[in-house]
């Protein structure tokens, strides 16, 4: 299979410059620069197959969109060299270049001109593309007026309909309510089967493993890991987790609020990994924000396959709070952990007991690590008294 | 839709950190292929220039009528010199002038003002100083109606040879342009205040050249003083291409003006032959071609650039 784009040993250096002369007159009283340089992106070589949708996560700052970037044309590479096979759309962040002094018509049509339509071919796809971004009401408006979501509406609308080989997309299906997301990931979905080639930069790393079939992970702009998006959204997730971010999983009311969690064996140790059958206690600190009528304290552990492994709440332990106020503690206590070997994820919760209202939800933050169980092989450990006697 | 993007996908495009060398020719077909962006951007150029304006094309042609209204009293009133048929004269140069003007000032602006496409897409960056001359060429069709007016209104006769000037003026009108808006285009990108300085360029430029007063006071004036400085006046494009529009469209050299009832012939074009102006205007034009590849080889080199700048 060809592939529909290679990027071979590309690196990115830009020049930072302290006090640089911004105009002529400055240029012409000062000679000496300083500046300093910094590799946005440093020997990055990837291949998109001709017809796969690849998924490029990482941390901010790790050379995503410049990679994007640097792949559509945008920017130039300062060392190694990428080869694209057909006609390249791309979306990057808001807008795709539209002008706000125009209505949205005039810049559907200058930004399909742009991305390779004749005034025919958009004179065709007009009512399609108005139809998408919902803005019929709206598209003899100046853009200027338009809100984000419009915005983006738009430039995906224009980007889906140009009949693109190569579709370039960084961040944008953030942006939009739900229902317009579901009908851009069904159009991702159809350009799949039409056999287009796709590239993805997201932050919504289930959308990555929804849609893509293989991702590729920058760290400080190197590639950190590559392959399958499972592996590959495990890896960012450890790196999120080194980084002690508050990370985007992170969502809720805030009614009650996990102030600080913490996972440790029930001596208060913290050892590097735990070994099966020690007793581990995930403690949480909670504290209201208001007086919240009967909630349940939850968590739930995956593995680093993102495979479900075990989950509980405080309702079925039997712990209930009629009326919750103030701080509490909360310890949930694995009394013979049954884990082995691999990392594991935590993920807490704090809902209603119907779980329709969510006050807070830290989605696998935590982690710990399991020692392989060296006398016991098998995916549990189970703990297990031999005895014997004689007959 | 399969079929299509299949189809497409001979088109490889290798991108590396050379900037790769400009091939004017295969370049100009590449943005041949694109010239519905350029459309697009001449018809957005002109649609943000009039937006907001209630009078909106209607300025273009208002333009040259406030010139000679403001000329005409300075000139035939006030200074009383007396040029026959005064508004065909400056007209005819002003076209010129102003689409040279017109053409800096908004080239100058393109690829900034234009940072939401450049930091966006892909395109071929030239697309956006050539719009600016396009959009000047818009303002210049207005206002050569004006004039055409005039010339009605006026019965004037000016055909004849001099009028062959007129394409090779032209010609050469839209090289040295396009030349000057690629290089203010891409120095204002890194040079902010090129766009100031400009201003204050145009302003002494047009005044070196024979726009609003007669060409032959100059030619006469300069004539005086050492040879070289009348070259050093011919030197400047910009006065061969004026004189070349001038001589095309008010033809006389010296009209006969009733002064007491007596014709007395007034020095209004420099006094030289259409053959010598069109081999001054050949060398223009060449010259331009010259600068047009080497501003345009310069643009390309820094246009790889220019959405970091930005």
């Amino acid at each position: 299979m060809t592939s529909a784009i290679a990027v071979e040993g590309v690196g990115k250096r830009f020049r930072i410059y302290k006090d640089r002369p911004t105009t002529l007159k400055e240029r012409a009283v000062r000679f000496r620069m300083n500046a300093r340089d910094f590799w946005a992106l440093r020997d990055v070589s990837l291949e998109v197959p001709e017809g796969t949708t690849l998924g490029l996560i990482g941390p901010n700052g790790s050379g995503k969109t410049t990679l994007l970037k640097i792949v559509a044309g945008i920017l130039r590479p300062s060392e190694g060299r990428v080869v694209t096979r057909g006609r390249i759309a791309s979306l990057l962040a808001l807008g795709a270049g539209f002008h706000p002094e125009l209505t949205g018509r005039e810049n559907v049509y200058l930004n399909a001109s742009i991305l390779g339509l004749t005034r025919q071919e958009t004179d065709r796809l007009f009512g399609d593309i108005v139809g998408f971004a919902e803005l019929e009401d709206f598209i003899d408006t100046q853009v200027k007026f338009y809100s984000s979501g419009m915005y983006v509406r738009l430039g995906f609308a224009v980007a889906v309909h140009v009949d693109p080989a190569i579709l370039l997309v960084d961040e944008v299906l953030a942006v939009g309510d739900e229902g317009f997301q579901r009908k851009c990931l069904d159009r991702v979905r159809q350009f799949q089967s039409e056999g287009r080639t796709i590239v993805f930069v997201t932050h919504a790393v289930h959308q990555v493993l929804e849609v893509c079939q293989s991702a590729v992970l920058l760290r400080q702009g190197a590639v950190q890991a590559r392959g399958d998006p499972h592996e590959v959204v495990r890896a960012f997730r450890l790196i999120m987790l080194e980084k002690d971010l508050a990370y985007a999983w992170d969502r809720g009311s805030k009614e009650i609020e996990i102030v600080s969690a913490e996972i440790f064996r029930s001596d208060g140790s913290t050892p590097d990994h735990f070994l099966p059958g020690d007793e581990v206690v995930i403690q949480m600190d909670l504290k209201a924000n208001a007086v919240v009528e009967d909630p349940v304290v939850s968590f739930a552990l995956h593995d680093q396959h993102n495979q479900f492994v075990f989950g509980t709440n405080t309702d079925w332990r039997g712990v209930r709070w009629p009326r919750f106020e103030g701080k509490h503690r909360v310890q949930f206590v694995m009394q013979s952990l049954p884990l082995v070997d691999g990392r594991y994820f935590v993920t807490l919760g704090v809902h209603s007991r119907d779980s329709s209202r969510v006050y807070h939800v830290q989605e696998q933050q935590y982690s710990f690590r399991v020692a392989p169980g060296e006398d016991n092989p098998g995916p549990v450990y189970v703990s297990v008294r031999a005895r014997s006697e004689r007959l | 839709m399969k079929g299509s993007a299949l189809a497409t996908t001979s088109t490889v495009s290798v991108r590396t950190s050379e900037p790769p060398r400009l091939q004017p020719l295969s370049r100009l077909r590449e943005i041949a292929g694109d010239r519905e962006i350029l459309a697009n951007l001449v018809r957005k150029e002109v649609k943000v220039k009039y937006k907001s304006s209630v009078l909106g094309a209607a300025w273009s042609m208002l333009n040259p009528i406030l010139y000679l209204a403001v000329f005409s009293l300075v000139f035939t009133v006030v200074l009383k010199n007396g040029v026959p048929h005064f508004p065909i004269y400056l007209l005819s140069g002003l076209l010129a002038w102003n689409l040279f003007a017109t053409s800096l000032a908004l080239g100058a602006r393109s690829v900034v003002d234009n940072a939401n496409l450049v930091t966006k897409v892909y395109f071929p960056r030239e697309i956006l100083p050539f719009a600016s001359v396009g959009a000047a060429g818009v303002d210049f069709v207005l206002q050569a109606i004006v004039l055409l007016i005039f010339l009605a209104a006026f019965r004037y006769d000016f055909i004849g040879l001099n009028v062959l000037l007129l394409p090779l003026s032209l010609v050469a009108l839209l090289a040295f342009t396009s030349a000057l808006t690629l290089w203010v285009a891409s120095l204002n990108v890194r040079y902010r205040d090129t766009q100031h300085l400009l201003n204050l360029a145009l302003l002494t430029w047009f005044w070196v050249t024979p726009v609003v007063y007669p060409s032959a006071a100059a030619y006469d004036a300069l004539g005086h003083h050492a040879g070289y400085f009348k070259y050093l006046y011919l030197a400047n494009p910009m006065t061969a291409i004026v004189m070349g529009f001038q001589r095309a469209l008010y033809r006389t050299v010296s009209p006969l003006h009733l002064v007491g009832g007596r014709p007395v012939a007034v020095p209004v074009l420099a006094p030289v032959s259409v053959g010598w102006l069109a081999i001054l205007l050949g060398a223009v034009t060449a010259g331009s071609i010259g600068l047009l590849v080497l501003a345009w080889r310069t643009f390309f080199h820094l246009s790889g650039d220019f959405a970091e700048e930005l």
